[in-house]
């Protein structure tokens, strides 16, 4: 109120800093939160429903103190400085602070040697959380750091979460006891998760750039072919599964060497399948794009020097489309890494086995040990093909 | 050096190129000229094969150009198009070393000859070796694309429309340097044109072109004052004719001996742009001199207009 009535009388940036917009939101909603839910919910084991606790309850003075004040920089930080490089640097030490704090809270209110209580962070927690990403997100934006900047800030954040929980720094949270408790099957499910998202993917790379290249040449093929996986696009994705359930399960039925190669009704099969469909739209439109965006008198030059067919195609076309056919890979990516989570439904194994059980046993940390990897891994994927997009458009621009 | 024997090229019921038959002198520039849709650029590109003709054959030193694959046939033939066709990804360079490196030249060779023809193209190699093609002018990416042509010593270049995109004095230069380029390589040049200017400009013969069919194939000259039928007639510029009959011929070719009175005129000039310049000072007479400064003879206003008629 202060600043607005100030500044009808004189200019503004005289000693009078604005308030940021998005940083008041921000600070408003973080501070709602922090006030009126729970930081951290104690539970006397995971399926109890549990009680809530505030930060200054569980914390020793010194402690809360310390998040307070980390909490409180990024407050100021966002409401008032302008620097996007202080706002990144505040938010994410507040980032650290409520982390610090929970796994604090969790180390004070296990009692110790008890496996059995669940200490789970609260809905301040998750809000403060989302409310500091979105701060650091936007600080971010407005630095445009490059491609390669990108990718590094990435593996650093990813390295340091890494070495906490290497560390056990948030071992007596809830979801982290979930872990202890299935850390051999969480491995196994990763590595599941993993080889479906790729795997459909390298077969819908394999099928999906001849198809896209077959599409270019001959536009009669294109509409048919593109409009038949749109259709496929639109079927969701459990419907899918139990559609190709039946030609999978009489196919095993019929072959036993498709049995023996695990080729089933449910399981892995139909999961690659679905996705592998899924995958063939974005490949295919956009290796249509990325090839009709070629230069055509660079194809024309090129045969007319004698290129053969293929070194035209490979040598030039596909080269020129490639940042819009990887914009395609990492759609397909984003969208495999996520849809591999429903096919724990048909027992296709996947991170999604710890959502679907956690849901059926109204575990919420155990749906947590699901989701939490697949967020990290689908925003990885991304960040990590967008750097590499724009690294590939960059390497055309440069200067010598 | 190439025969174009009955060379026909049928779209569906249409012939686009129809029943031509052609004879190309070796160390040559030979411009075909046309309305747009008169089947010159399917012509010419029947020549390397990018379209294959429905009948007839073409020679290239008395050989059969279907003796051998296309790609193989079209990396021995410079080809050069309209907006230049240069490879957005690879550096100019590389754009030049294509042909060299698809016939598996060693590195130094390519590396000498890309060299070489960045010099001979007013290119700094140091410069603009390791360019990136959006980096240049216009004119600049236009003399790389005939560079890139020229690269593994084609005894033939073709060129489709290859100054079309060019503002008229990047155009005037790139033509004069073709001309120089051409008497350097003594390479035989087929040109695609519809710009007849260029094609009286640079070429020894001129085929015109139209719905499928040459009307004629002859020396500039007398394309002007002998037109097989109104439309050459029509194409060629009736009336500028004369005009365009005095720019065939330099004041070093007209000059009579004898010393005269006037200005000084530059042998190389044309007797249209020699005319101009008597007109602009008023003169009835000039001196042609050569480019070390010898005096050729006299050359009149008369003796001009004299040439201007058939």
């Amino acid at each position: 109120m202060t600043v607005r009535a100030l500044s009808g009388a004189r200019p503004l940036g005289s000693g009078v800093p604005r308030v940021d917009p998005l940083g008041a939101v921000l600070v408003a909603a973080g501070a709602a939160a922090l006030f009126l839910l729970p930081f951290v919910v104690f539970k006397a084991n995971r399926i109890v429903p549990g009680e809530a606790r505030a930060l200054s309850e569980v914390l020793p003075a010194w402690a809360a103190l310390g998040c307070d004040a980390a909490l409180s920089l990024a407050a100021v930080a966002a409401l008032w400085m302008s620097d996007a490089r202080l706002r990144l640097a505040f938010a994410l030490l507040g980032v650290v602070g409520v982390a610090l704090a929970a796994a604090a809270a969790g180390n004070v209110l296990t009692p110790p040697g008890n496996v059995v209580v669940r200490i789970a962070p609260g809905g301040a927690f998750w809000a403060l959380m989302v409310c500091l990403a979105l701060l650091a997100t936007d600080a971010a934006t407005r630095l445009r750091p490059g491609p390669g900047l990108r990718v590094l800030f990435l593996g650093a954040t990813l390295a340091v979460a890494w070495l906490a929980l290497r560390h056990g720094t948030f071992d007596h949270l809830s979801v982290m006891r979930e872990y202890a408790v299935n850390s051999v099957r969480f491995a196994r499910e990763l590595r599941q998760h993993l080889k479906l998202a790729f795997g459909s993917l390298g077969a819908a790379l394999l099928v999906g750039l001849p198809l896209g290249v077959l599409c270019h040449r001959v536009p009669r093929l294109s509409r048919g072919i593109l409009g038949t996986l749109n259709v496929i696009q639109t079927i969701p994705a459990i419907a899918l599964f139990g559609i190709l359930m039946a030609p999978l399960g009489a196919l095993a039925a019929a072959v036993p060497l498709a049995d023996r190669l695990g080729i089933r009704g449910i399981g892995a099969a139909p999961a690659v399948v679905a996705l592998f469909l899924y995958s063939l739209l974005p490949i295919v439109a956009n290796t249509v794009a990325g090839l009709k965006r070629v230069s055509r008198a660079a194809v024309e030059a090129a045969h007319g020097m004698g290129m053969t067919d293929w070194q035209v195609l490979t040598g030039v076309e596909l080269l020129l489309a490639l940042p819009v056919i990887l914009t395609g890979i990492r759609v397909v990516l984003v969208q495999n890494i996520g849809m591999v989570t429903v096919a724990a439904l048909i027992g296709g194994g996947g991170l999604g086995a710890f959502v679907f059980q956690g849901i059926g046993q109204t575990a919420i940390d155990l749906v947590l040990l699901g989701a939490i990897p697949i967020v990290v891994l689908a925003f990885t994927a991304a960040l990590a093909l967008d750097a590499l997009v724009e690294g590939l458009d960059r390497v055309k621009a440069q200067s010598p | 050096m190439i025969t174009v024997e009955s060379l026909t090229r049928r779209y569906g019921a249409t012939a686009v190129v129809d029943d031509v038959s052609l004879d190309i002198e070796r160390n040559s520039i030979t411009a075909i000229v046309g309305t747009s849709g008169s089947g010159k650029s399917t012509l010419v590109r029947m020549i390397n094969r990018l379209v294959e003709p429905s009948s007839g054959r073409v020679l290239i030193d008395g050989k059969d150009t279907r003796s051998e694959p296309a790609h193989l046939l079209r990396r021995r033939i410079g080809y050069v198009i309209q907006g230049n066709g240069l490879f957005p990804h690879r550096t100019v360079a590389q754009n030049i070393a294509t042909v060299p490196r698809l016939l598996k030249w060693d590195a130094r060779r390519i590396a000498g000859r890309v060299r070489e023809l960045l010099e001979v193209f007013q290119l700094d190699p140091a410069r603009y070796a390791e360019a990136f093609p959006h980096q240049l002018s216009g004119g600049q990416q236009q003399r790389v694309g005939v560079a890139r042509a020229l690269a593994a010593e084609p005894v033939v270049l073709l060129m489709d429309e290859p100054f079309g995109a060019l503002d008229p004095i990047i155009r005037d230069k790139a033509q004069e340097d073709l001309l120089a380029i051409q008497r350097r390589f003594g390479t035989t040049i087929v040109l695609v044109t519809h710009d007849m200017e260029e094609a009286f400009r640079l070429a020894d013969h001129v085929a015109v072109m139209s719905a499928g069919k040459v009307l004629q194939y002859d020396r500039p000259a007398v394309l002007l004052t002998r037109p097989a039928d109104p439309f050459v007639a029509r194409l060629t510029g009736l009336a500028d004719r004369a005009m365009r009959l005095l720019s065939l011929v330099t004041a070093g070719e007209a000059a009579l001996p004898g010393a005269a009175e006037g200005p000084t005129l530059a042998a190389s000039l044309s007797l249209r742009e020699a005319l101009s310049q008597l007109l602009w000072c008023g003169a009835q007479s000039a001196r042609v001199v050569d480019e070390d400064g010898a005096v050729r003879g006299q050359l009149t206003v008369a003796a001009i207009l004299a040439r201007g008629r058939p």
